[in-house]
């Protein structure tokens, strides 16, 4: 839990420019306002599980656990809720506190798209105006969700400053922020950023293994040995280990981006090459050069392709209470097909990171033993990228 | 000798208005701004602001983030900064302070970071993303080696303006607008009230910063504050001419200064 002025451990904080301290603390006694009042809760309830399909199932993968022949490995199914992202559960809370603060027009960042699409979505449902900021080097990578979101409404600017990919879009959407505060909330998309985002989107992915500890409980009588989820600022992540935390024995696996391998410069894999900075608002762990100059990171992943990690996740690595490993480009997509093939399950390229850490780990553990992953998104949208990977050139 | 930073820093303002020009260090060349920093001092500069680079400067707009790119581009580090002001301190006596933004000390270590400011004549340091509830992570160094950490007023700052003017140190950044930096043919904001309230609660200078780059404009914001800070104007030229913008840069700071002269008189 973060203390008062939003720190966790030394992590976190608000390091943003003064134009936007106002926004910041009328948005942490909006939250605080709204966070435990019924009708809101109702609403958001409604929401999630009328609009957005919640409970997500968790999914007993019988044949991925006999081919891996070890721990029994159950699926969080993130990837069936609407817009086929954990991004909704977060989005949905936001646009809907948004409104009650009285704001018209929300903005987001987005890597791969699956937040600006879920953004997009409560901004239509909502009658509220969106304008989403992706790298353009993402637009590229992620065309149909760029037609997605005008589908829906929103107006998507693609970012050319910097490396043009997700902490661009995070930039450029803080700047925009920095010019249009009064009808605007900034709908951040993922555990990071100023106090109080780290919190807010942390409570409204929280849903995940809520729901993920009662199901377990109910179909096994008992609690998993391992939660493992993919690490790019953390969101799903800190969703899923979130109502374990507590539970000792239950270990919890992050899995970051590691691209072409931590020994290269081509990686995205913060805890494991970054060190403690102060950026995007936030003090955390970053991949930075030794003055300071964070770093071009790369992933196969546009949503993990980011230098930075949530500082609740910066937190727990320190604690010792949570792993970080690294996954790269090869094993992940190894894992995309894999678990396409194994399952019919195709997940997102950023969860088939999370797959696998856990084709890795569940060989080595024992059949009674329980293994929950969540898959935080479908895989359509990576079905070109991985068909170019794989040196085939497709029409999306 | 022996001033304490806030007194150096209070030089700049005591002969009228004060102009402050602002240089991204290394953009084209640290030799090409050592050339321009010393172009305005003898235009009539009276502080010079002095930005370390960063890869993602988000309180900028395009014309500094340019300017950020290409000095990075071009080599530029945080050590080879020192340096360069070690050498400018050789003749150039008027305040000096630091922009960059908070990892860039972090990361070098605060503590070496500012006790090399102070070894190397930078009298104070602004970093637009370190508002005032944050300020602990770098003031009580600032302090120890006297190194004045500048804060900034935003048009959005309300009632937060006393608390942040009752502990100003060197001189307060008074932001002009709403966005990031860069020139704007209009400025709204209601600058007189936030004044004001600054007036009441401290007697250290205040200087207005964004979006101001006409004569025209320095003369009517200058008439409010202390002084008036213009950066992407400069820049901008910078980056037209490269090189070659030392006479540029040298005119425009001169009729500049010329407008904020014309504020008391």
């Amino acid at each position: 839990m973060a203390d008062k002025k939003g720190r966790f451990g030394v992590h976190g904080g608000r390091y943003i420019p003064e134009t936007l301290m106002n926004a910041v603390i009328e948005l942490e006694e909006a939250y605080n306002r709204y966070k435990d009042d019924p009708e809101f809760n109702r609403e958001l309830t409604e929401l999630l599980n009328e609009y957005a399909g919640r409970p997500s199932r968790l999914y007993y993968a019988e044949k991925l656990t006999q081919k891996l022949g070890g721990a029994k490995i159950y699926l969080k199914r993130e990837d069936l809720n609407h817009t086929g992202s954990h991004k909704i559960n977060n989005v949905l809370g936001q646009a809907l506190l948004a409104k009650k603060m009285g704001k018209t027009r929300l903005i987001a960042e987005t890597g791969a798209g699956q937040h600006g699409v879920a953004t997009a979505t409560a901004a239509a449902l909502l009658d509220m105006e969106c304008v989403v900021f992706m790298g353009e080097e993402d637009t590229k990578r992620q065309a149909l969700n760029v037609y997605r979101m005008r589908l829906l409404g929103a107006e998507v600017i693609p970012v050319t400053s910097g490396t043009a990919t997700l902490k661009d879009a995070v930039s450029e959407a803080m700047r925009e922020w920095t010019s249009r505060i009064e009808d605007t909330h900034y709908c951040l998309g993922s555990v990071m950023g100023p106090h109080p985002f780290p919190t807010i989107v942390r409570d409204f992915q929280a849903v995940i293994s809520r729901e993920s500890r009662a199901q377990i409980l109910e179909k096994e009588g008992r609690l998993p040995d391992a939660v493992i989820a993919c690490v790019g600022g953390g969101s799903n992540a800190i969703g899923s280990f979130y109502h374990f935390i507590d539970d000792k024995d239950v270990r919890l696996v992050g899995c970051e981006a590691a691209g072409r391998g931590i020994d290269t410069f081509e990686t995205a894999a913060t805890v494991n090459t970054g060190r403690l900075g102060i950026f995007h608002g936030m003090k955390s762990y970053f991949c930075q050069d030794e003055f300071g100059q964070i770093a071009p990171v790369y992933s196969i992943s546009a949503g993990l392709d980011y230098p930075g990690i949530g500082p609740e996740h910066a937190y727990l690595h320190d604690i010792g209470r949570a792993e970080y490993v690294p996954v790269t480009d090869e094993e992940a997509v190894d894992a995309f097909e894999f678990l396409s093939r194994t399952e019919g399950i195709i997940p997102a390229i950023e969860s088939a990171h999370a797959v696998a850490h856990a084709m890795k780990l569940a060989p080595t553990m024992d059949k009674n033993q329980i293994i929950v992953i969540t898959i935080s998104g479908r895989g359509d949208k990576d079905c070109a990228a991985i068909a170019r990977y794989r040196g085939e050139d497709i029409n999306e | 000798m022996n001033k304490s930073a806030n007194e150096r820093i209070n030089e700049a303002f005591i002969n009228g208005k004060a102009f402050i020009p602002f240089f991204t260090c290394g953009d084209p060349s640290l030799e090409a701004t050592g050339k321009l920093v010393r172009a305005a001092v003898e235009n009539g500069a009276d502080l010079i602001e002095l930005g370390i680079p960063f890869s993602d400067p988000t309180a900028e707009g395009p014309v500094i983030q340019g300017a950020n790119l290409r000095a990075l581009q071009g080599g530029v580090t945080t050590d080879k900064i020192f340096d360069f002001v070690r050498d400018l301190r050789k003749d150039v006596k008027i305040p000096l302070v630091f922009m960059t933004y908070a990892n860039v000390v972090f990361s070098y270590g605060a503590e070496k970071f500012i006790r090399t400011c102070k070894e190397i004549g930078i009298d104070g340091l602004i970093l637009p993303d370190l508002p005032f509830e944050e300020k602990e992570e770098f003031a009580p160094i600032c302090k120890e080696f006297d190194v004045a950490l500048v804060s900034l007023i935003a048009p959005t700052s309300e009632h937060r303006i006393a608390m942040i003017a009752k502990e100003a140190e060197g001189f307060l950044y008074i932001v002009s607008s709403l966005g990031v930096t860069g020139t704007r043919s209009e400025i709204t904001t209601d600058l007189d009230s936030i004044v004001k309230v600054v007036r009441e609660n401290t007697d250290i200078p205040c200087a207005i910063g964004f979006g101001i780059s006409t004569p025209e404009q320095a003369k009517k914001m200058s008439k409010l504050a202390d002084g008036v800070i213009v950066g992407s104007a400069i820049m901008k030229i910078i980056g037209e001419y490269g090189e070659d913008s030392v006479s540029y840069v040298a005119d425009y700071v001169k009729s500049m200064k010329q407008g904020v002269k014309k504020a008391i008189s």
